[in-house]
């Protein structure tokens, strides 16, 4: 066996693995194979600290293969491939080893299960490591243009950060205007400002800016290229209907959400007077004076919270809706503003005015608005009595469960929002749809815009319920994100692709046929002997041509069958 | 002997506690079976997962080798319809699972040790669902190698 120089690193993440996990005991089990030079546990892996520490002991000890056994690869793979390669070591001779989602949190009530666990997968890690090779990422070109879809705030703001970093942009929009929701919005906080304004302001920006083309009743109809140069079909619909080609390094996608609308007879919808909160906003903003509903002016308003959000089990919407909260309060505010003797009671499951709103809730608070808590068991109750008049029974969960009848005027449902049906866009894409039917993100915190697929991010309310001010911030997060990359002009490729080994194939033309991306191409040796070659750019690195080389001749780098078969080893063996 | 290389039955008076090795993919089902840990579910560590860039590209010989070693059962966690690769994954990763088995016949591995299923990148209840039954069967089928 050859001789190597590994490191591994084995993470408590701050208790996450080390409450249920034997951090030490897994420690020194590996530290015993005679390749491991440096085997430490650290109280975050990931922390600037202990980055160093681990740069500084490759350097000192000549490391030539980095294992570090902390949480999923999905978070930190490109953290420590940037550690090795700060050191001098290939990143490719790094293997991360997940110890938190596929241990410790999956064996919370056993730890030594857990622990003889780790000691098999980090040990595995190690056996893959010494088996891997340095490679080296294939460089692409990058098409300093990028795509946004969606003409909302977050796709508008984002349209004129690129535009203003340098790179072209197109921007499409499906529908005829742009804006979306914001568009429909009155006053907004914290600036009084109304939405229209925001968005006929933020569409002059656009149009000033030479770099920006946009198209409005316009969708994207195909993706084609790769990676760095996709290219993009947009049709436009309308007097022309026109299918234009662009080449663009990079795809944002900010298609915004639904409002939820509830189903007919849900906390009474479809009585009049019961109305969805976005429905009672544009009342509210369109009313010049005190508020008028039917001829009769409003004297009372009932709002009823969390109506299609935090759905029970087996409920499409288990989520809370984040905004709902803030903007019902807001417009509370408003309608104060305007019908200052109007009675508002708000019935809540809980109240999320996070940050600065909490200051709208005290003052709605402190100018008379009555707020009743109730349980999810026991949701409020509305109906229209024989004099026509409305009713809402609610249990006061904050005066000893004592039912409460409150005749008002209107009720307003506090809804949510809901993921936009959007199949097409998720087909073309690849776009990955979390269980709660937004598009996900890598990770909410650490890369907080992209997606799995390489050059494509999301932002805005796409992504989960947003105001309009984090939809702004993220759209500019993909800006940066963008800019990254296609101000580089480059970018890299995965080097841990499908090759071939001229020794073993014979060319019987099996992988050709099997590759959907033409990547395996034919190529003469000396004597006339014809064997397969595969692209390293153009190959995904599915593998799914290996399993069909009859020679065996075929391997993913990174996934080899000497390294899997290793792994498997390792983790069949016993762990004493 | 029935198979080589297989580990040595459990001694009387220790409970069998069977070994299982998981095949995932880093796009599709490993993010769901990260879901799974993240939802704090629990199921057996003696369930491990190597992860691959797609379940179409596991080689038979894989499987075969991880009974060899001890394995007493291998389930695919499979890209399904998801796959962001290719579009006949399903077919693809059937062939491989049919291969597998052929190959386990004649190694004298019961087939029922071999599962797949299409597992999502959310797809966290269903995965320890199939690990919890898989498990109960492979309890009933006993250590691997052992007739």
């Amino acid at each position: 066996m050859s001789e190597r120089k590994i490191g591994v690193y084995v993470c408590q993440c701050g208790g996450n693995i080390s409450d249920y996990v034997d951090v030490e005991r897994v420690r020194q089990a590996v530290a015993e194979d005679p390749d491991v030079v440096v085997a430490r546990t650290a109280m975050f892996t990931c922390s600037d600290a202990t980055q160093e520490e681990i740069v500084d002991d490759i350097k000192l000890d000549d490391l030539d293969g980095l294992v570090v056994a902390s949480c999923s690869p999905k978070l930190h793979t490109f953290t420590f491939r940037g550690v090795a390669r700060r050191a001098g070591l290939n990143p490719y001779r790094y293997t991360q080893v997940n110890l938190r989602e596929q241990d410790s949190w999956a064996h919370t009530d056993d730890r030594l299960g857990a622990t003889e666990k780790a000691i098999r997968l980090v040990r595995a890690g190690i056996a893959r490591t010494r088996l891997l090779e340095p490679l080296d990422p294939t460089v692409v070109e990058t098409v300093p243009r990028a795509l946004v879809i969606g003409a909302g705030i977050a796709g508008l703001r984002a349209a004129i950060g690129l535009a203003d970093i340098g790179l072209g942009v197109i921007l499409i929009e499906r529908e005829a205007e742009v804006g979306g929701h914001v568009r429909e919005l009155g006053t907004m906080y914290p600036h009084d400002r109304q939405g229209q304004e925001l968005i006929s302001e933020l569409l002059g920006e656009v149009r000033r800016r030479e770099g920006i083309a946009l198209f409005t009743n316009a969708e994207l109809v195909r993706k084609g290229g790769t990676f760095g140069n996709y290219e993009v079909d947009i049709r436009t619909r309308g007097d022309s209907n026109m299918t234009r080609r662009f080449e663009v390094g990079s795809i944002i996608v900010a298609t915004g959400f639904d409002s939820y609308l509830p189903e007919e007879g849900e906390y009474g919808y479809g009585i009049p007077g019961v109305l969805t909160l976005p429905e009672f906003k544009k009342l509210v903003d369109a009313s010049e004076g005190p508020l008028v509903y039917g001829d009769r002016p409003v004297r009372s308003v009932a709002y009823i919270y969390c109506v299609g959000s935090r759905q029970g089990e087996g409920g499409p919407h288990q989520y809370c809706s984040r905004f709902c909260c803030t903007s019902a309060v807001h417009t509370d505010l408003e309608l104060r503003a305007k019908s200052p003797k109007a009675h508002q009671y708000h019935l809540y499951r809980d109240m999320r005015t996070y940050g600065r709103y909490e200051l709208l809730y005290n003052d709605s608070r402190e100018k008379g608005s009555a707020y009743l808590k109730f349980a999810p068991d026991t949701p409020p109750e509305v109906q229209r009595r024989g004099d026509g008049q409305l009713e809402v029974r609610v249990h006061d969960q904050l005066t000893s469960q004592e039912e409460v009848t409150l005749d008002v005027d209107l009720v307003v449902l506090v809804t949510g929002m809901v993921p936009r049906s959007n199949q097409e866009l998720i087909q073309r894409l690849k776009l990955p749809v979390g269980r709660d039917g937004f598009f996900n993100e890598i990770h909410p915190k650490l890369r907080p815009v992209e997606t799995v697929v390489d050059g494509v991010a999301i932002c805005g309310a796409c992504q989960f319920p947003k105001t309009a001010g984090e939809s702004v911030a993220s759209g500019l997060a993909a800006v940066s994100w963008s800019a990254a990359m296609l101000k580089q002009g480059r970018a890299e490729l995965d080097p841990q692709v499908a090759t071939v080994d001229p020794d073993l194939c014979t060319f019987c033309g099996a992988c050709t046929e099997a590759c959907p991306y033409g990547a395996i191409g034919q190529q003469e040796l000396g004597g006339g002997r014809q064997v397969a070659v595969i692209d390293p750019a153009t190959c995904k690195g599915c593998g799914g041509c290996a399993p069909l080389c009859p020679e065996h001749a075929i391997n993913v780098l990174g996934y080899t069958g000497r390294e899997v078969e290793a792994m498997i080893e390792s983790l069949a063996a016993g762990v004493a | 002997m029935a198979t080589t290389m297989a580990p040595p039955a459990p001694t009387a008076g220790t409970t069998f506690s069977p070994k299982i090795l998981v095949f995932s993919t880093n796009n599709i089902s490993d993010p769901g079976i990260d879901l799974a840990g993240s939802s704090h579910l629990h199921y057996s560590p003696r369930a491990m997962t190597i992860a691959v860039p797609c379940s179409s590209g596991i080689a038979p010989e894989w499987i075969a080798h991880a009974f060899d070693q001890g394995f007493d059962g291998v389930f695919i966690a499979s890209d399904g319809e998801e796959c962001s690769y290719l579009t006949d994954c399903s077919e693809r990763s059937a062939k491989v699972f049919e291969r597998a088995q052929a190959m386990m016949a004649e190694k004298g591995y019961a087939p029922e040790r071999l599962k797949m299923a299409a597992i999502c990148s959310v797809c966290a209840e269903p995965f320890v669902k199939y690990m919890h039954e898989f498990e109960a069967q492979l309890l009933e089928l006993g250590p691997v190698g052992v007739a």
